[in-house]
């Protein structure tokens, strides 16, 4: 599913290097956090996957995906593979609850049979049924992450990458969150949420990689985030 | 793209317009702003052309005098042989005793009493094809057996070839850094309309959407826009053409000022102005989310 090795990540308008001899294997089905203070890669490591930079070395597969040698035009096809969920939601405020989720549908060629159908099948999985016609401005935070990851969900993606997805919400509402990609996960989905909430991460008996200084210092199966961010 | 996304594309691209209402007036603003000061000059230009090609027309005449042996019989018959010089377009062939009457007609007939017919010579007004041919024609006209002298003032002719080549050149380079600079101007717009929507943009990459699902609704927006924009300049150079000229009429009768009608450029105008909008808009909206697209 996912399979980096070696990979050597440098931005050439700064000259920084963001990563360093990165080697990570996700594999279909699992939850994986990836943890590690500001600075430390983890967004490096969301844009990799995503294909909105490339690395200067090593290898990067994808859902199949070859990114060291993937052609521009090909990347909305590896991003119709995954579900990408942010920090800030990104929602489109002059759309609907529904036309946000529907939107993502339209841009991968769906017919209107299909997004009707499909559409509220994934907002009621999300819990927000009843909700379709409210725009985000008009919904809590965790309402509107909730959208974000409907949205994310409704073209079945193989996996879910979540990048801070409870930075902006309170604790009760960040374990809802949780708790519902923990529920797309045990649906098939892969998910790697990216985070710095070490009680969260404990709540969760799941799989943890640190990283710190673009490096990956320990990637454990025990569910124990051991790391202490600075 | 998908068949079944067309629909949906150009559906976004005039919701677009009314979602983004004021980006979108100010685009059409500008594009209707810069298209008739355009149009102004070169409407412009246009009559001050025309006015020129008038007063060419009035000068552009040569008067062959024929030999005062011929007999009215054969100066008439030398009409076929003037007609076939080069450059020449028409003759009339004018007798002394209608050259004297034209003549007493213009002075003061107590003043030339002493002038009589047999004062002026038979001849033909010769109506030219090319006023810069003047003098090569003035010559031909010489080399015909019975033609006694030609007058020409290619002294005229001159001042008008050079005013026509000053205009031309000058408009030209004006019309072009217009074109320029409001092009600039009016795809710049259009980009700053684009720049609030970035974030939108930034979405549709994120969820898999292909560069021309993103750019459809865009060009579709900037299609209308321009449409739009090049329409409206058109009425309003209409209206303002007809004010300026009512006025011009008005205000300068018996002067060499004429203005052209407005049915006589309305066509090239509009075809002009509704091009100018379109490629506008659709080179301005394409262009705009290029670096939008890159990531």
């Amino acid at each position: 599913m996912v399979q980096m090795n070696d990979v050597r990540m440098v931005y050439d308008s700064s000259g920084t290097e963001a990563l360093n001899d990165v080697d990570l294997e996700i594999n279909e089905g699992e939850f994986v956090f990836l943890v590690g203070p500001s600075g430390s890669g983890k967004t490096t490591i969301i844009k990799l996957l995503t294909g909105e930079v490339q690395a200067k070395q090593g290898e990067i597969s994808v859902n199949g995906f070859d990114l060291r040698r993937i052609k521009r035009r090909k990347l909305p096809q590896l991003r119709r593979t995954l579900g990408v969920i942010f920090q800030d939601f990104r929602l489109i405020d002059k759309m609907t609850v529904y036309e946000n989720v529907a939107f993502a549908m339209r841009v991968v060629g769906a017919s209107g049979r299909a997004i009707s159908e499909r559409v509220p099948y994934v907002l009621e999985l999300v819990g927000l049924k009843g909700r379709e016609k409210r725009h985000p401005k008009e919904l809590s935070g965790g309402e509107q992450q909730r959208v974000a990851i409907a949205r994310a969900l409704v073209n079945s993606p193989r996996m879910i990458i979540a990048d801070e997805p409870t930075g902006n919400l309170d604790p009760v509402r960040s374990l809802e969150i949780m708790l519902l990609l923990e529920k797309i996960n045990e649906l098939g989905t892969t998910v790697l949420v990216v985070t710095h909430e070490k009680e969260l991460v404990n709540a969760f008996s799941k799989r943890v990689v640190a990283i710190d200084g673009g490096h990956i210092i320990s990637d454990g199966m025990d569910g124990y985030y051991s790391y202490e961010i600075e | 793209m998908r068949l079944n996304s067309i629909g949906y594309l150009i559906k976004s691209g005039f919701k677009g317009i009314f979602s983004h209402g004021l980006m979108s007036f100010a685009t059409v603003a500008i594009i209707m702003a810069c298209l008739i000061i355009m149009g102004a000059f070169s409407l412009l230009v246009v009559n001050i052309n025309d006015m020129i090609a008038g007063l060419e027309e009035e000068s552009n005449v040569v008067v062959a005098f024929i030999d005062e042996n011929l007999s009215r019989e054969e100066a008439i018959a030398l009409e076929p042989a003037i007609l076939a010089v080069p450059n020449v377009d028409s003759v009339q062939f004018v007798t002394r005793e209608e050259a004297a009457d034209d003549f007493q007609a213009d002075y003061d007939e107590a003043l030339f009493d002493v002038i009589t017919d047999d004062t002026f010579r038979d001849r033909y007004v010769v109506q030219l094809q090319d006023i810069s041919l003047m003098e090569q024609t003035r010559t031909d006209l010489y080399a015909v057996d019975g033609v006694a002298k030609v007058n020409a003032h290619l002294e005229y002719a001159e001042g008008f070839i050079t005013a026509r080549n000053i205009v031309s050149i000058i408009s030209l380079i004006l019309i072009v850094i217009l074109i320029v600079v409001s092009f600039f101007i009016m795809t710049n717009t259009i980009k700053l309309a684009t720049f609030t929507r970035r974030e939108e943009i930034a979405i549709m990459k994120m969820v898999g959407a292909s560069n021309g699902f993103i750019r459809c609704p865009f060009i579709v927006e900037g299609l209308i826009l321009g449409l739009l924009g090049g329409g409206l300049a058109f009425l309003a150079e209409w209206g303002l053409y007809g004010l300026v000229a009512s006025e011009l009429v008005g205000g300068l009768t018996g002067t060499f000022i004429s203005v052209v009608p407005f049915s006589e450029v309305c066509w090239p105008l509009l075809a002009a102005f509704m091009g100018v909008g379109v490629l506008v808009g659709v080179f301005g909206g394409s262009s705009a989310i290029r670096n939008y697209l890159k990531v």
